[in-house]
């Protein structure tokens, strides 16, 4: 299976270029999982492939039910994006289309811990004590 | 997305998850996502459509007020 065309891999490989430390990717998926399990799987791969920056791992959602809980994941596909520390960003889904280019963004802001956003946002945030989980619903086109 | 992404960097108390919502039509249901993208924060605030960087912070820091956050 190829997902990404020599093209994308030439571009997204330039983009990985931005990554200044380990990134990895935590792939959930299902051994009796839909064919977008499997897809996602072979995506993450091809993209990791592009940078000596980043990572993977498979894990499976029932075999590896503890870590799935600690990291919030209860379905599949899933792709948690790890930097420095879990920064708390989840993919599910295939991570194809227009989710693809926020795969490859979260992958380097969670790289170098630096998020483009403004100061006054940046001091908002940084003042927040409960948790917030910020649920985007978005199709592939 | 690429807001909700960056938040998560910014704070350890924002987790943000980017959801395929034709793959998921069950979750999709129960959030009544008509259009994309739709944004739900804390299950408490909700919005279709991009956002600017101020109108999404707002809408965080309303989803938890009254939670201890500030206002």
């Amino acid at each position: 299976m190829v997902m990404l065309s020599d093209k994308d891999r030439g571009s997204v490989r330039k983009e990985l270029e931005k990554l200044t430390d380990p990134v990895k990717l935590t792939v959930f998926s299902q051994e009796l999982g839909s064919e977008t399990c499997r897809q996602t799987e072979w995506l993450v791969k091809e993209v990791v492939e592009l940078s000596d920056k980043a990572s993977m791992q498979v894990l499976n959602l029932v075999l590896d039910r503890e870590k799935a809980e600690a990291y919030g994941v209860d379905r599949v596909p899933a792709v948690v994006v790890e930097g420095a520390k879990d920064y708390g960003i989840r993919f599910f889904g295939i991570p194809a289309g227009y989710e693809f280019t926020n795969l490859i963004d979260s992958m380097i802001v969670a790289s170098t811990g630096t998020p483009a956003l403004s100061a006054e946002t940046q001091r908002a945030l940084a003042g927040l004590t409960s948790p917030v989980h910020i649920k985007v619903f978005t199709t592939p086109t | 997305m690429r807001l909700a992404l960056h938040m998560a960097v910014a704070s350890d108390q924002v987790r943000a998850d980017c959801i395929e919502a034709n793959e998921f039509p069950e979750w999709s249901q129960q959030y009544r996502v008509m259009a994309v993208p739709k944004i739900v924060i804390n299950d408490r605030v909700q919005f279709e459509g991009a956002l600017p960087e101020r109108e999404f912070l707002s809408a965080v820091l309303r989803a938890v007020n009254g939670g201890g956050g500030p206002a």
